[in-house]
């Protein structure tokens, strides 16, 4: 087990490239504590498989290091950096019983069969596949394939990292969860470090302490899941987490206070630099509400979510939706928007621009 | 270049030599070649291709043998198409042991029969007509058609057709412009195998065609009997028959390998 | 899954026909024949088992399916090892791949005499490419006309070169259907080349390879012309193929009874093996 450390790390697919956008990853600087659960959480195409196949070897970095406890391993081939990784497909060798298939990892390495008998049984034990050892592994279902493949990660001992890429893919949704769980009582019995990357916000919130949010090649946000979701460090993180996403609205700028469709709006402190460029405020639905008094708006779509209604609004040429309990206005009313002052943020050039203050309570536009 | 590679390209090698020497020889005197060894034509002729394409009954082999390939093509897919739906959509009384059956007709060596087909053609006066060995060629030819299409069905999920009948599609239109477009690249694969194995079959057409509908394969023997042995000759048209194939390949080019990968055992 | 439907027939009918006209109808003609003798005039007598009894007692028999088992084993023995290391050194992607597979495929487009004329034409002993340099420049006696070893040394690699294209291009479509994450999953394991050909590669070419290996035994087995036209079955009887001993009794000798016997007996056996075959290669998947 180690401390992975990813240093200047930049990578393009194209032999010579230009521009920045010619990079898959731009410039990545981070730190994996030994072990730690991490979640690796973007839209497709933003890199995140890029950045996973470079720490597990397949793919050598255009420019930069990546260390695992300080040595440099960059160019090391997958099979010396003690790594192991789970596919979006299951990976099994067909042709070999579901031990042998554990086994494998171990034998090509030339441990002495006492030795991995002893690890397969433990590993199979541990992953609850302990009866079906002796059977061929082509006639497994999917999420039992899947557990073999996490549980040939698994079976050497002296695994740096196990990397799961969207593993959860091509499994059952009623099985899922159960998987989900089972990866996390893995994470706390074997104590190694475990990198997940995904697409799915529930996932990634579900199964990690740190996730870190990529997008265009870029690492926007390292944090936990509720630092993500009630300070997110950049527009994108708050669009892309939450379900709706947090409300973005463009704003003007007069004299250090927040002015968006003629109302100013109180932020939650003091905006920090230069402050030019395209602004915008920042606020989760889950804490706008509907009062007596505030930014006048006009519903255009109330929609039931089980426990809460999601009310969308028009305000200022802007939709802005607001997650309510109770009694939910009809379509057409106007109404009053109230912003909780201290989730109130504002971004400029998408990127978090205030900083938090003492103040709290519930105030509306002036 | 990675040092494997050079394993397809010696082997290439190897395939084209036997071709180039076919073609070379067709650019060669009946002189020179009979004369001794040269590895380019010394004497540059076109005579060999000029007689070919001056005479009926050398032209006329081709255009002999492209008619009743061309035939067996549309044939072979048009009745391939509908059983190959039925076997890949539905379960019937002895689909199993038909499709078996089907199989194994590729696997009756054609010599045996030869002879009988001779006489079942000549008995439903078919005999010397593009359209006897274009039926004969079914007989190997449709089991395949049928067994490439029903594996690039298989993988057209079921819920196409149905939304088709619940929008009203009437089968056929359903079939013809829906269905079929859907797998155009399986009737081109399809169509290939049957072009191939219908092209490059001899001894059926042979005992199927005397004059009228002689394929140009046959029309090659009589460079060996009448005119002594016209190696030039030979060499021309047999460079001939190798553009027609070449031609139909590259259009599948995208396909073969895919197409081989859908059959099911 | 598949619905129930007995109207399904109707659409297998058309092929029903065809075939049965085309497979049928001959196969009666020769089962008639093969149980009886004529002299001429559509005049038959009825023979029993007596055709059937006298081919598999000749000599002649034993000595042709000698030799056309030995021609298959060695063209499968040769053509699928070498078609899977071909198949296995191609590149995966980029522009050669079509080239590569329109140019192998190729030699299976020619027509089968022609197949047979230009291997004639090549390894002619003074003018042929082959033949010039075997002798001339290697200085190897070699005429095929003459010498039964070169005689099979040439049938055999007019097969190879004629039809191993298949075999690759059939385990090439295997081996581009594998996803990249076995390659890597088995990089990350620490298999070595010969695992990851054992254990990924050979499993997944499995189903092609089955299909390459029963289509070039039947079409071994029954190989007719390309030999014919290159040696004629000479020198002597030294390549006299099965296939092309029952032409020479059929049309050669017009003995229609016992060639038509031999036909029967013949299609038994390619049958015979080709489902042993099959049932071999397939019988992991029953379990």
């Amino acid at each position: 087990m180690a401390k992975i450390t990813l240093s200047k790390l930049r990578h393009s697919y194209l032999s010579t490239p230009k521009s920045d956008s010619d990079y898959a990853l731009k410039e990545i600087d981070l730190d994996w504590t030994d072990g730690g659960a991490y979640a690796l959480l973007g839209p497709s195409g933003c890199g995140k498989s890029t950045l996973l196949n470079i720490i597990s070897g397949l793919l050598v970095p255009s420019e930069g290091k990546i260390l695992f406890d300080g040595k440099d391993v960059t160019a090391l081939p997958p099979d010396q950096r003690n790594i192991a990784q789970v596919f979006q497909f299951p990976v099994i060798y067909d042709t070999m019983t579901v031990y042998d298939n554990l086994a494998f990892p171990l034998r090509n390495r030339g441990r002495d069969e006492a030795t991995v008998h002893q690890r397969v049984m433990a590993i199979a034990e541990m992953l609850e596949v302990t009866e079906m050892l002796e059977q061929k592994a082509a006639g497994l279902s999917p999420d039992n394939k899947q557990k073999i493949s996490m549980g040939r990660g698994l079976v050497r001992e002296d695994v740096n990292v196990v990397m799961f890429d969207e593993p959860l893919t091509v499994i059952d949704p009623h099985l899922k969860w159960k998987l989900r769980s089972k990866l996390k009582e893995l994470h706390q019995r074997v104590k190694a470090t475990m990198i997940y990357v995904t697409h799915d916000q529930t996932e990634a919130l579900t199964f990690a302490d740190q996730v870190v949010v990529m997008q265009l090649g870029e690492v926007v946000q390292i944090g936990t899941p509720v630092e993500l979701f009630e300070r997110p460090a950049h527009t994108f993180v708050g669009h892309f987490i939450g379900s709706p996403g947090m409300n973005i609205l463009p704003c003007e700028l007069q004299h250090g206070a927040a002015v968006f469709a003629g109302q100013q709006i109180m932020l939650e402190g003091p905006i920090q630099g230069a402050a030019e460029g395209q602004t915008e405020i920042g606020i989760r639905p889950e804490f706008v509400s509907l009062a007596g008094h505030g930014l006048p708006a006009t519903v255009t779509k109330v929609s039931d979510i089980g426990r809460h209604t999601v009310v969308e609004c028009e305000a200022g040429g802007c939709r802005i939706n607001a997650v309510t309990e109770g009694a939910a206005p009809e379509k057409g009313s106007a109404v009053h928007l109230a912003f909780r002052q201290d989730m109130t943020r504002l971004y400029v050039d998408g990127w978090l621009a205030t900083a938090p203050a003492n103040a709290t309570g519930e105030q509306g536009a002036a | 270049m990675q040092k494997r590679s050079i394993v397809p390209i010696v082997y290439i090698l190897f395939l084209m030599l036997p071709i180039y020497w076919l073609v070379a020889m067709s650019f060669k005197t009946t002189n020179e070649i009979l004369s001794g060894f040269s590895l380019f034509p010394q004497t540059f002729t076109l005579d060999n291709y000029k007689t070919i394409f001056t005479d009926p009954s050398w032209y006329w082999g081709y255009i002999n043998s492209i008619l009743y390939v061309s035939i067996n093509t549309v044939i072979s897919i048009a009745v391939a198409l509908p059983a190959a739906y039925a076997f890949s959509r539905y379960r019937f009384l002895g689909d199993k042991q038909l499709f078996f059956w089907l199989l194994t007709n590729r696997m009756a060596p054609a010599a045996v029969f030869a002879l009988p087909f001779f006489q079942l053609y000549s008995a439903v006066e078919l005999f010397d007509t593009h359209l006897a060995v274009a039926l004969a060629h079914c007989l190997f030819n449709i089991p395949l058609a049928v067994w490439i299409l029903e594996g690039f069905m298989g993988g057209v999920p079921k819920e196409l057709d149905e939304t088709a009948f619940v929008d009203g599609y009437s089968f056929p239109r359903f079939f013809a412009t829906i269905f079929v477009p859907s797998i155009k690249a399986g009737v081109g694969v399809a169509a290939f195998f049957c072009f191939m194995f219908s092209w490059v079959e001899l001894l059926l057409a042979k005992t199927l065609t005397a004059v009228a509908a002689k394929p140009i394969a046959a029309t090659m023997t009589k460079t060996a009997s009448s005119a002594g042995y016209e190696l030039g000759l030979l060499a021309a048209a047999g460079t001939l028959t190798i553009i027609p194939g070449a031609i139909v390949i590259w259009f599948v080019r995208n396909y073969i390998a895919k197409g081989f990968a859908m059959g099911r055992v | 899954m598949k619905t129930e439907n007995q109207k399904a027939w109707f659409f297998v009918l058309p092929v029903l026909a065809l075939v049965a006209f085309n497979a049928l109808i001959p196969m009666m003609t020769v089962v008639n024949y093969s149980v009886q003798e004529t002299f001429g005039d559509n005049v038959f007598f009825w023979q029993g088992l007596d055709w059937f009894q006298q081919i598999l007692r000749s000599d002649r028999f034993h000595a042709a399916l000698g030799r056309q088992f030995m021609f298959t084993f060695l063209i499968l023995i040769i053509e699928v090892p070498l078609g899977i290391a071909i198949a296995l050194s191609m590149p995966r992607k980029g522009f050669w791949v079509p080239v590569c597979l329109v140019l192998m495929a190729l030699p299976m487009l020619i027509p089968w005499n022609v197949v047979g004329a230009m291997w004639n034409i090549f390894t002619l002993p003074d003018i042929g490419l082959l033949g010039y340099f075997l002798n001339h420049v290697l200085g190897i006696s070699y005429d095929m006309t003459q010498d039964p070893v070169a005689a099979w040394v040439t049938i055999v690699t007019m097969d190879v070169w004629h039809w191993t294209s298949l075999v690759v291009l059939l385990a090439y479509a295997g081996l581009v259907s594998i996803p990249d994450a076995y390659y890597q999953a088995a990089k990350i394991d620490g298999a070595s080349n010969w695992a990851v050909f054992r254990f990924i590669q050979l499993p997944k070419m499995k189903t092609v390879l089955t299909i390459a290996i029963l289509l070039r035994f039947m079409d071994s087995f029954n190989i007719y012309t390309e030999p014919f036209v290159l040696t004629g079955g000479g020198p002597g009887n030294s390549t006299t193929l099965l296939s092309i001993d029952l032409v020479k009794i059929a049309l050669g000798q017009f003995d229609l009874g016992p060639a038509a016997a031999m036909s029967l007996i013949y299609f038994a056996i390619t049958l015979l093996v080709s489902w042993l075959f099959y049932t071999l290669m397939t019988k992991d998947d029953l379990n």
